[in-house]
Formats: structure tokens, sequence, C-alpha cells
């Protein structure tokens, strides 16, 4: 092991560790926990950019990436090994993530309050009104916990350790979710933290559950779970495309490659398990913007990035049924998710589904091979993301400090209570204005642009017309709802006394943010097609692309440069953003009134206000079945009744054929019993207890029935 | 000195909590605290003994270790015979190290402590032995032994309250019934077993295990008039099956777990779940897979489907309680469904020779070892900690203690998530690593089963979830704001050690492994 691989290694344990030492050691001292969270989180950006820019130094570096690895499951004559490696992919993560994580945590100073003393009236277990964050050192340490365990799957070798980092998130994602686990809403009917807690580890266990499966088919196939020892061994990936699956017409490859794949429809929130991550908005929003953008629903478009030549097993004959299922489903999540957020009022929730929808993008483009652009997709999201997310918080967190010097019970999180923040918060506006932009794909200057449009060229190049005009029409959606998000929020007057007191917040929180709309701009110029005119060959002709080609075994077939999609791009974006800017910007919103969109949608946008209605669905087809299945079925019905029914009776037969019915309440229940509560030695009791002539007449009886069991389980088994 | 202790380090294992007896019957019953305390210590001198071994086992050497054999009962050739393996040792230290943590539990238990203490002592003298015993009848002798101290334990110090209906009006405590239920239903068992035993033992004229395993499977002359051995072989193999189900427990043999469970106090449900569980799922490892390959092989499907039942109905059984004691009852239903279901795998294998087969059978028996050894762990945290909770609010109704509780107790709550994640099977905490061999392993050998547990899988999730919300989150809870609430620090020193072995497990399980897979690759391989 040398430098270059300890680094690797050691690049997830400061989080970890500095989760430990604040649950056990720093709890008691605000300043000294968030501080050990800031450093850990720190060291581990350094040690994952010395990496990162290691690499990039390093000519040729695909071919010769860093790998280190132990025996860690001894089974049988082998061992399974895990270890950490980094190639190109890794790289790219490696530079977005640990920088993600560090401005969510340094955020979270601001943002719970530091600095301010414990106000009287806050609760353990729900939000804080105008004080500290009561529970303040614990954030620390799952939001810790958290960024530790997404480096931990990122810097893993195999899918095993990918895996316990999933599966750590999915702990922290309750943990945080449900983080104000007292809360309660005046609404019975609206959901709270702690509910959306169980939702989102429920909806993805269903998922995990499915691509453990995957995982162990994966090792019992090939014997390993190392993805470079799988993905780079063309004999391997001959055999996993030859031998036929459980499911006639199925390769293994294939049926591996949609288990797997489950494990993303979970995590990342894909149709139809996506319902868990708007209500995971319940979180403190560094949550929401943790989740979002530097790990959770990342780490699903990573996993299939990752695995990707194994889900394009076999694509040259005949194609790969994986990606004809991610395509239908990535590009139908896309739209769907975007038509939802249309209608949403509540700041956070325009964000969720705008990251569903996203995230749909994403796993469309690998469903077409696009296998560059979604990472690309990936990375430019993931600030632009992130940086609308800690932008929302911080607009939250205004408005907040507005109601509480207003007295006034509004919601600070309606979009609706809003208006005119721009001239009160001018960093949050202008950050989430450059957001917003990327997230709409304003062209040639934003991230989002570059990215979304890599997407949409290969769509067009590689003739998946249908998928253009979903995702199209998808895109425009976006610039629609983010236009009318940010219009709505900050543009015109304010339609609350709270958002007129409204004020900017503190520079833990700012800082964070102008970081973030730097990359918001600028990650998009790594990633611009070589053949652009001028732009292309000044931004030294697509080096991302270039560096990333060579984390995959074989360079896939690359496109020419068309004007037709770059266009098509300009267009939805510029017309999305034009017609969200007539509707909303041109005629701000007045308090109290309506939204114009409703009005002309009708029923149509109560549809899609709630959701189209899946979680009553959900909630009637599935939870309501299962827990009467459980409580009533199962436990009464099948337990009590059946079995413990048969076995009463068969206790009550032997009793008959022993001394009579009589026995049982005169010996079993009360005479042992009540001769031993005189406390007489216990040992002497034992053997006084065999020496009864009872009990042999009752044995006897016993023998009868195992006689009687044994033969009726003979005839069964013959 | 030294080298007497490792000539008789089985022995002194064995028999230190027996002395540990004699000295309590020798202080008086009214001097509570000296017998808490002389017990306490006492018990850490099998433990100790126990590292000792743990530290001198050498995984390389095949067969078994620090072997001792005494005369015993020469007339029907049974012998004083003990030894271990890499199943047996870390079944020993785990039996070792939860019956000082047991007794720490019942410091607070303060009527008849003596009773208490010398059954408690009595019962791990019975585990101790069932996992050192190399002959059959001691084997089965030790097995029984366990038996007694745990009725009286669940009978005598089980929760006061609580009635059981067995129908037709007519109601028992619910302590005596489950103790009755308990103690008839795994004696109906091990009748039949001492049976097959005897009948074992008179065909070869020995109880010795070592020499049955070499001569009972192959042993094919028809002894007996008008039976065929294949026959005798097969009722023999299916009273083995029986006893150790019901013991396991397998469903639908499961149902006196839930009550004995629920009703033991808090120090015999740690063991009970702990250790007693595991010993039916060491007779499957220890004996029926060894006499018995060809007809375990043919019944490995039925036993996986038993299995595969076990863990769904067992979670459904748990998320649908409303009793916290009951619902973690439940989850070993559900583990112990998949201990079966690798041992089911290693069963099939003895009749392939497919060398893939018998490798996916080795990680899966790997994986069944590994998780007795952590459903222990598991197990035990989990009662003690609802006892934690249960000996302050008096209730185990979930709807009863309201949730709210984490603002109260915050350490206790964050012990209570970090137990139950391993209990769920949360990556880098012990049960995972296991439960993922057991997956890995059964997966080509019975896909369907294997495909079916995965909806277990999922509902542990779901139980497991509902018992941590239904008493952590929420308001604040008035209802107990004014009782103490916390754990103390006696507590925490009780589930620590838990917690760290949980921990050690899931993060580096090779250190248990590497014991474990050489005698499982010769018993599988």
């Amino acid at each position: 092991m040398n430098a270059s691989t300890l680094a690797v290694w050691l690049i997830p344990v400061p989080p970890l560790l500095s989760a430990a030492v604040i649950l056990l050691f720093t709890f008691r001292s605000r300043w000294l926990s968030h501080t050990v969270a800031l450093v850990a989180a720190g060291i581990s950006l350094v040690l994952g950019w010395s990496v990162v820019f290691g690499a990039l130094g390093t000519p040729h570096f695909a071919d010769h990436p860093l790998a280190a690895s132990v025996d860690w499951l001894p089974t049988g004559s082998t061992a399974l090994r895990m270890g950490v490696a980094v190639d190109p992919l890794t790289v790219v993560m490696l530079f977005f993530v640990p920088l993600a994580c560090a401005l969510i945590i340094l955020y979270s100073v601001g943002y719970s309050n530091f600095g301010k003393t414990l106000d009287a009236h806050d609760e353990v277990g729900s939000p804080p009104h105008n004080g500290v964050e009561p529970m303040y050192t614990r954030f620390f340490a799952f939001l810790s916990l958290f960024a530790g365990a997404m480096l931990l799957l990122v810097v893993a070798d195999n899918l095993l350790l990918l895996f316990f980092g999933w599966e750590i998130m999915g702990l922290c994602s309750y943990l945080l979710i449900g983080f104000w686990h007292g809360r309660n809403y005046a609404d019975p009917h609206q959901t709270t933290p702690r509910q959306a807690a169980v939702k989102a580890f429920l909806t993805t266990r269903l998922a995990d559950v499915v691509m453990l499966l995957g995982i162990a088919y994966l090792y019992s196939e090939t014997g390993t779970l190392n993805f470079r020892e799988i993905f780079f061994n063309p004999e391997l990936m001959e055999k996993l495309v030859a031998t036929p699956s459980y499911i006639s017409g199925l390769a293994a490859a294939h049926m591996i490659g949609l288990l797997i794949f489950a494990g993303t429809v979970g995590k990342s929130a894909q149709f139809p398990l996506h319902t868990w991550l708007p209500d995971a908005m319940e979180g403190p929003t560094p949550v929401s913007a943790m989740i979002h953008a530097a790990a959770m629903v990342s780490a699903g478009v990573y996993m299939v990035i990752r695995v990707f030549p194994l889900l394009a097993a076999g694509a040259g004959h005949g194609g790969s049924p994986v990606l004809a299922i991610m395509t239908v489903v990535g590009s139908f999540t896309a739209l769907f998710a975007a038509t939802i957020a249309v209608a949403q009022n509540d700041v956070k929730k325009v964000l969720a589904y705008s990251t569903i929808s996203q995230l749909g993008f994403m796993i469309t483009a690998l469903g077409i091979g696009a296998y560059v652009a979604a990472a690309f997709h990936l990375m430019t999201h993931a600030f632009f993301k992130a940086l609308l997310f800690l932008g929302s918080g911080s607009i939250i967190h205004g408005m907040e400090h507005g109601a509480h010097h207003s007295h006034e019970h509004i919601d600070p999180q309606d979009m609706r209570n809003m208006g005119g923040l721009a001239a009160r918060m001018p960093v949050t506006h202008l950050t989430f204005l450059i957001g917003g932009l990327s997230l709409a794909g304003f062209p040639f200057v934003t991230a989002g642009f570059w990215s979304k449009d890599e997407i949409l060229a290969d769509a067009l190049a590689h003739g998946h017309t249908t998928v253009l005009v979903v995702l199209l029409l998808a895109a425009f959606l976006t610039a629609f709802y983010t236009m009318r998000q940010i219009a709505m929020t900050f543009w015109g007057a304010p339609r609350t006394e709270s958002a007129a007191h409204a004020h900017e917040s503190a520079w833990t929180m700012t800082l964070p943010l102008v970081i973030l709309a730097f990359f918001a701009v600028t990650a998009g110029y790594v990633g611009v097609h070589h053949e652009f005119p001028v732009l292309g060959h000044l931004l030294g002709s697509n080096p991302f692309e270039h560096f990333l080609m060579g984390a995959l075994p074989a360079e896939l077939e690359g496109f020419s440069f068309s004007w037709t999609p770059v266009m098509l791009s300009v267009l939805v974006g510029l017309g999305g953003l034009l017609a969200g800017w007539l509707i909303y910007g041109r005629r701000p919103l007045a308090a109290g009134a309506a939204d114009p969109v409703q009005a002309a949608l009708g029923p149509v946008h109560t549809l899609l206000g709630n959701k189209y209605y899946l979680d009553e669905f959900y909630q009637a087809a599935f939870v309501v079945p299962a827990k009467w299945i459980s409580s009533v079925f199962v436990s009464r019905i099948l337990d009590r009744g059946i079995i413990d029914g048969l076995l009463h009776s068969l206790a009550r037969l032997m009793m008959g054929i022993g001394s009579g019915t009589v026995l049982f309440e005169k010996w079993g229940v009360n005479y042992v019993p009540d001769q031993l509560a005189d406390g007489v030695q216990a040992t002497g009791n034992g053997s006084r207890f065999v020496q009864t002539g009872q009990v042999q007449t009752y044995l006897l009886g016993v023998v009868v029935a195992v006689l009687a069991m044994t033969a009726t389980l003979l005839i069964a088994a013959r | 000195m030294a080298t007497f202790i490792y000539q008789n380090l089985l022995s002194l294992i064995l028999f230190s909590p027996v002395a540990v007896i004699l000295i309590l019957l020798l202080i008086p019953s009214s001097m509570h605290s000296a017998i808490r305390w002389a017990a306490l210590l006492g018990s850490l001198v099998p433990l100790a003994f126990t590292v000792v071994m743990w530290s001198a086992y050498d995984p390389a050497v095949p067969g078994f270790q620090f072997e001792q054999r005494a005369e015993w009962y020469s007339a029907v050739h049974s012998s004083y015979h003990v030894g271990v393996d890499g199943i047996s040792v870390p079944m020993l230290l785990l039996t070792a190290l939860l019956v000082p943590l047991g007794i720490l539990a019942s410091f607070k238990i303060d009527e008849r402590v003596k009773a208490f203490m010398v059954l408690y002592l009595a019962l791990e003298v019975g585990m101790l032995g069932v996992f050192v015993s190399l002959d059959l009848l001691l084997f089965f002798l030790f097995y029984e032994v366990g038996l007694v101290p745990m009725y009286f334990l669940i009978s005598l110090w089980g929760s006061p309250s609580g009635e059981r209906d067995l129908g037709g009006g007519r109601k028992v405590p619910a302590r005596q019934y489950a103790s009755f239920k308990f103690f008839v239903y795994t004696l109906a068992g091990s009748l039949g077993l001492l049976m097959a035993i005897q009948v074992i033992a008179q065909t070869l004229g020995t109880f010795d295990l070592p020499e049955l395993i070499a001569q009972w499977p192959s042993f094919n002359q028809d002894v007996f008039d008008g039976i065929s051995m294949g026959a005798v072989k097969t009722a023999a193999f299916w009273t083995f099956t029986i006893a150790f189900a019901i013991k396991v427990p397998l469903w639908p043999f499961h149902t006196w777990l839930p009550d004995a469970h629920t009703e033991a106090p808090t120090a015999g449900s740690m063991i009970l779940a702990g250790v007693l569980l595991k010993l039916g799922a060491y007779g499957f490892l220890r004996l029926v897979l060894p006499l018995f390959p060809a007809e375990a092989a043919a019944a490995s499907p039925l036993l996986a489907t038993l299995a595969a039942l076990s863990i769904v109905l067992g979670a459904m059984a748990a998320y649908g309680q409303t009793d916290f004691k009951r619902l973690v009852a439940y989850s070993s239903v559900n583990h112990m469904g998949f201990v079966v279901l690798g041992i089911a795998v290693a069963a099939w294998a003895a009749q392939v020779s497919d060398p893939a087969i018998r490798m996916s059978a080795t990680i899966a028996a790997n994986g069944a070892v590994l998780q007795m050894f952590n459903h222990g762990l598991s197990a035990a945290a989990m009662f003690f900690l609802v006892g934690v909770v249960y000996e302050r609010a008096h209730t185990r109704d979930l709807d009863e203690l309201g949730g709210g509780i984490w603002q109260l107790a915050p350490v206790y709550g964050g012990i209570l998530i970090f137990s139950s994640m391993a209990s769920l099977g949360l990556p880098g905490l012990g049960g995972f690593v296991a439960e993922f061999a057991i997956v890995r392993g059964a997966w080509p050998v019975f896909t369907l089963a294997t495909a079916v547990s995965m909806l277990g899988l999922f509902f542990t999730g779901a139980y497991i979830l509902k018992g941590v919300q239904q008493v952590l989150h929420g308001p604040r809870n008035e209802k107990w704001s004014h009782h103490p609430m916390e754990i103390s620090l006696r507590e925490v020193l009780i589930v620590a050690p838990l917690m760290v072995l949980i921990l050690l497990a899931g993060i580096w399980p090779a250190w248990l492994l590497t014991m474990i897979n050489q005698t499982v690759l010769r018993l599988v391989g």
C-alpha cells in the first residue's frame, strides 16, 4: 500500500470518526462538535482533492487506477476481498461529493442558529423558533455519518462495500428526515417528520432487498464483487450474457442488472418508488441538500453508472433489456415529476420534484447509452441542486425570522406567502437565480445547459426520437416551474408581513451559496462537445468525456456535433423561462390571489397538486393490507387460532389419554408453582418434580404425541 | 499450573459455574447483595476460561481441540468425552459472555435471589455442556438440564401480570401458561430424540459422537426384525429434526417462543434468545448433518421452505404486535429462519458434487454459524433494552408507552437505535454479514425460498422501525416525564460489551470466520 492508496482508504474515515467522537465525547459542547465535524469534512476534502488532482495530473490515469484491498470474508478456500479503488468515475465523484458535504456542514452552523441561546419555548425534538437547535450536536454527528457513508460508497472497489455506504446512508436519511421526531402538525393528515422518515427508510429498503439479491446473484455467478475484476474481464462478461437466468429468455447478466437497478429505483426515487422523496422534505433543509445533491440520490445514479458495463452487457447482440427498461422508467419519471412540480406551492417540494425529474434525465441518459452525459449531469446537478436547496433553506430561515418578528402564523415554506425577497435577501436571491437558471438550462452560460444538452444530443444522434420528445417536454416544464418559483419567491411585492420582515442569513449560510453558485456555472465548461464551434476547442475539446471514458472497458461510440439539439435545448429552456415569466413574473401574484395556472388547468391542477393520488393508492393497496395481514391474519388467525388451537387440542387429547383433563389445572397450572412458591430449595424441587407419578403418566402421553407427529410427518414427506 | 489449565480447560469451563453454585448455597438467603456479587464475580470465571480457550484455539488444526475423555457410564458405553471445534467455540464464548451480563441485569430482582442465581448458573452449565459434549448421551443430558431451570425462571420470576385465554373461557396466568408450554413442547421434542439416540447407540454399541459420525451414515445392516435400516434411519432423522426444529424454533413449531420470551424475566429472555435457541441450530450442525447426510439432503427443500416461512411470517407477526417484548420475541423467529436456511443449503450440498454448489453451501453454513453468534448478541441486547423500559414504565404495550421517550432518555434512545439497527441487519453491524452470506449461499440452491425470504427482510425493517418509533419518537411524553427514564450506568455496562462485539463482527468478521470457516469446510466441503 503506497501513500496514494492509503489516502484513498482514509477519505471516508474522518467523518465516520467524527460522528462517533461527537456522540461519545463532545456532545456537550456545540462549538467543539461542529468544529470536529468541519475539520473532519475538511480533511476528507483535502484528501479527496489530492487524489483528484493527482489523478488529473497522471497521464493515462485510467490505465493505472489506484486500488488496494484486503481479505475480509474468508469462506471456503477463498475470501471476499474488501477494498478501495479510484478510477476516472471515482475522481469525478471525489471532486464534488466532499466539497458539497463540507459546504453543507458549514451551512448547518448558521442554519441551526449557532451563537444564539436556547429558546425557553423550544422543545427537544421540534424545530427551534428563534434559538439554537436543541439537538445541535446530534445534528452534526448524523451529518458526519452521512458524509462518511457517501464517501465510503464512492471509493468502494466492490458492490458489497458500496452497499455498506448505501445502507448506512439509508439509516442517516432516516435519522435526519425524522430529526424533528417530536413535531406534530395541526392538520392530522399532514405527514410528520417521523412518518416521513419511516416511509423513506421502508421504501428504499423494499428496493434494497431486491438489490441484495442481485449482489448475491452476481457474487455466485462470478465469485467476486470487485467492479474491475468483473467488467474488465471479457470472458466473464461473455459468460454472464450466455448463461440463462431463472427467468426464461433473460440472461443472467440482465437479471442481475434488473435486480441491481431496482436499488436505484428506490434510492434515486424513480417511478414507482419516488413517493418517499417529497416527504423527505420534512427534514431540516441541510439534510435535503445532503439527500438531494451530495449523497443519497446521487448514490443511486452513481451506482448504475458504476455498473453500466454490466447493465449494457450484450447490447451488441440484440440490445440490453435492462437499458431499455431504464430508458422507459427514467424518461417517464422525468416528465411525470416535472408535471407535479408545476402545481406545488411549498418551496422545497418544487425542488424535490425537480430532483426526481432530473434524476430521471440521468437514468434515461444511461438507458440510451449516454454514459458520459449521465455522469456529467450528475455532477452539474449536484452543484446547482445543492445550491437551490441551501438557498431555499436560507429563504425559509429568512421567512421564519420575519414570522417571528411580525408574530404571524403562516407557513414559512409556502411560496404564496413570499414575494419581494430579492431586496431583503440579495445574496440568496442572486445565487438562487444562478442555480435556477442552471436547472432550467439557460443557454451557453450555465452548467445545467451543457449537461442537459449532452443528453438530448445523444438521444437525437442515436435515433431515440420518442425519448427526445419526452425529455424536451420535461425540460420545458423544468424551465417553467423554475421561473415560477423564482418569481413567486423573490420578485414583486411581499405578500405577507413575514416576507416584508425577512432578512439575509449569516455568512456561514451565504458563503456556501456563493461557492456553489460558482460551480453551478463553471462546472459545465469541462464537458462541452469537442466539435462545438469556437467553445469546443477553447475549452480543451471536452476534457470531461476524454477523461471519463477511461473508466469503461471499451470506449463508447461518440457522435458528431449537430446544431439541432442545441437549438432545441435553447428553445425549450428559454421558452419555459419566458412562459414562466409571462405568467408569474410580469404581473406578480397578489396576496391571496389564486395561481393563474390553477384556473387554466382546472381539475388537472388538482390531480397534479395531489401527486396523481399515488400516495393514497399505495396506502390502500399495500400499507393497509400489509398491516391487516400482519396483525390479524398472521398474529391472530394463524398463530393463535390455528397453530395454538391445534396444540391446545393435542394437549387436551393427551391429557385425556393421561389421567383426565383435571390434571392440567391441578398439576400444570397450580400445583407445581404453588409448591415452589414456598421457597423450597430449587435443586431439590427439580428432582421431586421428576419423581411425581403424575408426570410419568403425562410423559407417556407426550411420547404418544411425538410418535403421532413423526408418523404424520413421515407420511407427509413421502 | 498452566499445563493443568490447558489440559482440563473444557472441564474447568463446564464445572466452574457448579463451584459457584456451591458457594452461593453457603451464603445465607437473606444476604441478597452478597449473593448477587458472588454470582456475578463467579460467572466471570467461566468467561475467563473461555477467553483463554478462545486465544489458545488453533483454527488450522483439524478436528476437535482440548479433548478430554473419562470413564462415566461404562455400562451403556457412554463416556465423559468433551472437545470443541470452530462451531462450538463461538457458542461457548457467547454463553459465557451472556451469563454475567444476565446476572448483572438481574440485580434488581428481590424475590428469592439465591434460588434465581443458582438456577441461572445451572442453566449455564446445561448450555455449556451441550456445546462441549462429544458423547451423545452427555449431549442429551445437558440439553435437558437447561430445561428445568428455564421453566422455573419463567414461572416464578416471569412477568407477574397477564392472562392467557385457553379457549372456552378458561384463563390461566400468562407466565404459567408460557413456562408450561415451553417445557412440555421442548420435552415432547426431546423424548423422541432420546429414543432415537438409544436406537443409534444400541445398534452401534457406543454413544461416542466421533465414532457414531464415522459409522452411522454408512451403516446398512438390518438389525431390527422386519424394519429396514433405511426406515429406522429416516424415523431417527425426523425425531432429531423435530426436536431441534422446536428448539430453533422453525415455523410452525414456533408458538411457544413468543409466549416464553415475553413472559420470562429480562435475564431469562436474554439467555433464551441469546443461547437456548442456538441449541437447536447447533443440534442440526453437530448431529443431524453429520449423522444423517442422505436423509438431511432429501429433506433440505422442506427445511428451506419452512425456513423461508419462518423468515417471512416471523417478521410479519413481529410487525403485527403491540407488545414491545412480543415484537422482539417474534424477531427471533425471523432471524433464526436465516440460520435454518443456511443449514438447509449445507444439507443439500451433501448429495451434490458440483464444486460451485459446495462453495455456496460453505458460504451459507459459515453465514448460519455467524448468524447464530450475531443474533445471540443483538437479541440479548434488544431483550435487555425492552427490560430497561419495562422496569421503569411497567408496561410493554407500545400504545401505552406512547412514544416521545427519546427526549427523556437520550442515551437509551441512541443505544436502542444501535441495537435495533443490528437486528435489522444494517451493514457495518454483525447481522448483515451473516445474512448476506446466507442469502448468497442459498440463492443458487433454493432460489425461490431465498427470494421469498427477502420479503421477510423487508418486514424486518418494518417491525424494527415500528418499535423504535412507538417508543422513542413523538413529542416529549409527559406521562413518563416524572419517572427517571434514562438508562443507568450499570445498564450501560451490560449492553456496551454487546455493542462493541456487534460492531466488531460487522466491520471485521474475519476474527470469527477464520475459526468457523475451517470447521465448516470440513463439515460441508
